[in-house]
């Protein structure tokens, strides 16, 4: 898999790790256990096709992207900086 | 046979090898079939299930029957396929497969137990007792059934790796892929010309046409100096293209050093990931065989092999040679051959119109339904309607027509589509973006034609680069193909071989249908056809035309197995190449690395970091006396350690402290500048993920210290919580651990130690516990923490890393003179297991802050990672296992970490299991085992006495349960 990293431009995935769904951005507020902390931590969709995803450039520039790609194909759509926010 | 006059090998320079022990001679170019042709040797393997006498059938990689091992004692390596390796001075190669010499196998006895060694022969004999699979079965099959020996060692050629980029990557330099090279580089792209064979030209080398009025090799000798000329391809020969993977990521194994005498500077192999912006396909087809009854003798071989052998190396397979085709490229072979004044006996082709195009016997609308010839062919059976005869032949030419060389279209996932009018798959319109097919891979066959195409899809490619296309000119060649038709396998009394190298026939196919195993992939796992080395390249496509006849579905609609990486088998060590020893694991060493290994010390790995156990004095010869010693020295005097190792990250910006109020439990905006404090960090789960210590060396300005396992995790999660979390946050970070040399000075006399080497002295009362600062050491600027890991007076002092040898080697003189000295790991864990201090051994990631008796330090007035999921009722339970200290008290002195706890008259059993001990070692400060541990409830109680069982190492202690911090609960020792 190539990803689109948006500082260091097209690198091979193995500049790269995987954090999970891009769902991961969504802290929750309030500093007390609830249903949106529990659904924060511990659920995730498991999509079979397009899905947002969060990567580490860990072997770069050490940014954190949201990747828009498919579990399927493999195929890459984009991948922006997850400083800019969820959407 | 050598032809004079005929063939490209260097007839100027003789080569010597050794095959089965025995000298052969040949010339450089050729390789071990040309030459062992040449020689006049036909037998050169057994098979692999029947052990069958087999020849030389191809003379490229899809070679089922010539595998060999090549090379001697540890870098020997089995399967390599004899049509591949080139011969060199002194090159040693033996057959496989066989018990006792090559002409008189032992085990051709299988042969004759063939009727019961069919497809599934194992799966229904070997059921029961089912113990004896393991250790009965399987070793003797595997004995009998076997593809060369493994030398079971790493060989001592090295392998390396190397990554390729390019505009264009081309895969095959035949006709198609030379033009498309040339089309590419002439319109300004870069280009990667991967060429399996030795030479370029592919089969413009073997078939003997004319391109522009020359010789193909002219030809070709041509466009390789028109290639080069553009100064924009990279020519890889010897290179195969192995894999397509995602994002036209290719695998390519380049043989760099194995057609030469070995040299200790050349790797063996390189294996290369190769990323293209387009990617063309040129690889050609593979000539399929015709199954009919004992078509597997030597002497029997594709036809195209034949012309191969004939014009690129001068060789004949045979003195007097057949061939049996179903198309009309087999019949210029045997013009071809007749031309080299070689015996012609008879050309058979199953259609009933076809005629000859030279001076050859011609049995039209005939089969081959037999052979004979115990070793090496003598003649064939041939039948023509009801009247059979037989043929004198040493070698006969099979051809079945053409299969595109496809298989890296198919690696994503594509299933190639069935082409009736060639008789053969295609690949799938647009199977890979980017990846572009071109002659006769994609089923065109004549000369001209695959000239043509490497253009049109070059031009493709450079369209989709958005670059101006050039295109050479077009050279005129052969523009016929030539007709063919389809005949798999011939209706005729007898075993007829499709997968020679799995030994699997025509009737195992047609059993599989018939016991059930009609698709095509049970079929395959059923017979184990296509699974052997050659992954079937040459039998795939007949085995499923058998199966589709006996099944009634026809071909489209059973369809092909699914075709995976590698195409072609990739030795261990090649793909491992560069990722072994050193190149897995990669070593970290510190500034003092070359001092204290000097000093004799034994280095144990933290992470990829290396650190000294201990520093053996003379006498010394057991590690606890060691140990021992730098204990005692650094509570009595003063010890040296190298700390660089925990990770330094250097945090700055005016929302820093706000930064830190979020990372860690507890507050740090409220650090004041010369600073330092104790934090603890979560998960967002609630459980602990590293501590450390952050000093504030100015306003807006600190310094983080972490583990050392977590510094890599820490800073990914920082650099999560800053761009993910808190962007609006105004901070920067960075690591810093290896720019600075971080040396701890603990014990009483540290501060006596330190003012020698400080500019300024400083004193308790300038500089107290937890205090930091900038300070000159030695004249050079450095960084001074007042923090303690071992309960004594003691200061970490860091320089810049260029500067970390001498100071080390400074500050240990300067102890040694005190009466103290350098100490090591294990003297470090034991002084911080008597102050109770926790390491990773104790936050293993499932211990929360109210575990380890930290839940004071969780801020009620911010929010902070992990804080709403520690306040979960089941992390905060009473009855949670919780830090304790543990000493023994009955006769047995032993703690292990590792080992479980139980109440003193409870069986030790899972459902009685009370606790766990993370570390343990012996105080000779308290002059016993000290452990800290686990235990349910365990603060409340303190005084109790459990029991720790160690079931592996068979130790039961009696222990009391007491507070973690064993020595110097106050303090006292290192506020000073």
């Amino acid at each position: 898999m190539i990803i689109p990293c948006p500082l260091c431009g097209t690198r091979d995935q193995r500049e790269f790790t995987v954090r999970g769904h891009a769902v991961g951005l969504d802290r929750p507020e309030g500093e007390v256990w609830s249903d949106d902390w529990h659904s924060f931590i511990h659920l995730r969709e498991n999509p079979a096709g397009r899905t947002a995803e969060l990567w580490y450039h860990g072997g770069g520039c050490g940014a954190w992207l949201v990747v828009d790609r498919d579990t399927v194909t493999h195929e890459v759509y984009g991948a922006r900086l997850a400083s800019e926010g969820r959407a | 046979m050598r032809l004079d006059g005929k063939g490209q090998v260097d007839r100027g320079t003789p080569v010597r090898f050794h095959f089965n022990g025995q000298g052969f001679s040949g010339f450089r170019g050729d390789t071990v079939a040309s030459a062992l042709m040449a020689n006049g040797v036909k037998l050169v393997g057994r098979s692999f299930k029947y052990h069958r006498p087999r020849g030389i059938m191809t003379a490229g990689s899809e070679e089922p029957n010539a595998l060999i091992q090549v090379g001697t004692g540890d870098a020997m390596l089995p399967n390599v396929r004899a049509t591949m390796q080139e011969i060199y001075p002194g090159l040693e190669t033996r057959s496989q497969n066989h018990v006792g010499p090559l002409n008189m196998d032992l085990l051709s006895v299988n042969d004759l137990f063939s009727p019961w060694l069919g497809a599934g022969f194992y799966y229904k004999t070997f059921m029961w007792p089912r113990a004896f699979w393991e250790k009965v079965y399987e070793p003797a099959i595997r004995r009998a059934a076997g593809l060369g020996r493994m030398t079971r060692k790493a060989s001592p050629e090295e392998s390396e790796r190397a990554f390729g980029f390019c505009d264009v990557l081309v895969i095959g330099g035949g006709p198609a892929g030379l033009m498309a090279a040339l089309t590419a580089a002439r319109s300004g792209a870069d280009v990667i010309l991967a060429e399996e064979g030795a030479a370029l030209g592919g089969r413009l080398l073997s078939d003997g046409e004319s391109i522009d009025g020359m010789p193909a090799e002219i030809w070709v000798a041509e466009t390789v100096a028109a290639l080069r000329e553009t100064g924009r391809v990279r020519i890889m020969t010897r290179t195969t293209v192995t894999g397509a993977y995602d994002g036209l990521t290719f695998g390519a194994v380049e043989r760099v050093s194995t057609h030469l005498p070995h040299d200790p500077d050349l790797p063996r192999e390189c294996f290369w990931r190769i990323r293209a912006s387009q990617a063309v396909l040129a690889a050609g087809a593979l000539e399929r065989p015709i199954a009919f009854p004992n078509n597997d003798r030597p002497g029997i071989m594709l036809a195209s092999a034949i012309r191969t052998y004939l014009n690129r190396y001068g060789v004949t397979p045979g003195e007097k040679v057949a061939i049996f085709a179903t198309n009309d490229d087999a019949h210029h072979t045997a013009v071809e051959l007749i031309e080299a004044g070689v015996e012609v006996s008879a050309v058979i082709d199953p259609r009933d119109d076809v005629q000859a195009i030279g001076d050859y016997p011609l049995h039209a609308g005939a089969e081959v339904i037999g052979s004979h010839g115990r070793q090496g062919l003598k003649s064939i059976e041939v039948r023509r309607g009801d009247e059979t005869f037989i043929v004198a032949a040493d070698c006969l030419g099979l051809s079945g027509g053409w299969n595109p060389t496809l298989h890296l279209t198919c690696h994503q996932g594509a299933r190639p589509v069935w082409n009736p009018t060639i008789h053969a798959f295609v690949p799938l319109e647009n199977a890979i973006e980017g990846l572009h097919p071109a002659g006769a891979c994609r089923g065109t066959f004549d000369t001209a034609g695959c000239l043509g195409e490497g253009v049109e899809v070059a031009a493709l490619a450079l369209r989709a680069l958005g670059k101006r296309i050039r295109k050479p000119d077009l050279p005129v060649a052969d523009d016929h193909s030539g007709a063919t038709s389809a005949l798999w396998a011939v209706e005729a009394k007898g075993r007829a071989w499709l997968d020679f190298a799995n030994d699997v026939t025509t009737k195992d196919v047609k059993q599989a249908a018939r016991e059930g195993f009609a698709s095509v992939e049970h079929m395959k796992r059923y017979t184990t056809q296509g699974m052997a080395p050659d992954q079937g390249k040459s039998s795939n496509i007949g085995a499923l035309a058998v199966l589709a006849d006996t099944t009634g579905r026809g071909i489209p609609d059973t369809g092909t197995t699914t075709y995976r990486p590698p195409y072609t088998p990739v030795a261990l060590g090649t793909w491992g190449a560069g990722a072994r020893g050193k190149g897995f694991a990669p070593q970290r060493f510190t500034t003092s690395h070359k001092a204290v290994t000097t000093r004799g010390a034994p280095m144990i790995e933290a992470g990829l970091w290396y650190r000294p156990s201990y520093l053996p004095q003379p006498g010394e010869t057991h590690w606890r006396q060691s140990c021992d010693r730098e204990v005692n020295m650094v509570r009595n005097a003063v010890g040296i350690v190298d700390v660089s190792t925990l990770g330094k990250i250097e945090i700055i910006g005016p929302d820093a402290g706000a930064f830190l109020d979020f990372l860690y439990t507890n507050t740090f905006s409220t650090l004041k500048p010369g600073r330092v404090r104790y934090g603890l960090m979560l998960r967002e789960d609630g459980h602990v993920m590293d501590d450390g210590t952050t000093a504030c060396l100015a306003p807006d300005h600190y310094v983080m210290t972490t583990t050392t396992a977590f510094a890599g995790p820490v800073m990914a999660h920082m650099d999560f919580v800053a761009q993910a979390l808190r962007p609006d946050l105004d901070v920067r970070f960075t690591s810093v651990t290896e720019q600075w040399a971080q040396f701890s000075v603990a014990g009483p006399l540290a501060l006596h130690l330190l003012n020698a080497v400080l500019d300024d002295p400083i004193s308790d009362e300038t500089f107290p516990f937890m205090q930091c600062g900038a300070v000159k050491v030695h004249g050079i600027d450095g960084r001074l923490f007042r923090i303690s890991f071992s309960g004594e007076h003691a200061y970490e002092v860091a320089v810049p890393a260029a500067y970390g040898d001498a100071l080390y080697r400074d500050l240990v003189a300067r102890a040694e003179s005190l009466g103290g000295g350098a100490y090591g790991m294990e003297a470090l864990n034991v002084l911080r297991l008597e102050k109770g201090f926790i390491t990773h051994a104790e936050i293993h990631g499932r211990v929360t802050a109210f575990d380890i008796g930290m839940q004071g330090m969780m801020s009620k007035k911010k929010d902070f990672i992990g804080k709403a999921a520690a306040t979960r009722p089941g992390l905060l339970d009473e009855n949670r296992e919780r830090l304790v200290g543990m000493k023994p008290v009955g006769p047995v002195k032993e703690l292990l970490a590792g080992a479980h706890l139980y109440e003193a008259d409870a069986e030790p059993s899972r459902v009685n299991d009370i606790g766990y001990i993370t570390s343990a070692g012996y105080s000779p400060t308290l002059g016993h085992v000290i452990a800290l541990g686990f235990v349910n409830n365990g603060p409340t109680r303190v005084g109790h006495h459990i029991k720790m069982v160690d079931g592996l190492r068979g130790v039961t202690t009696e222990v009391e349960i007491c507070d973690p911090v064993f020595f110097d609960p106050d303090g006292g020792r290192a506020r000073g």
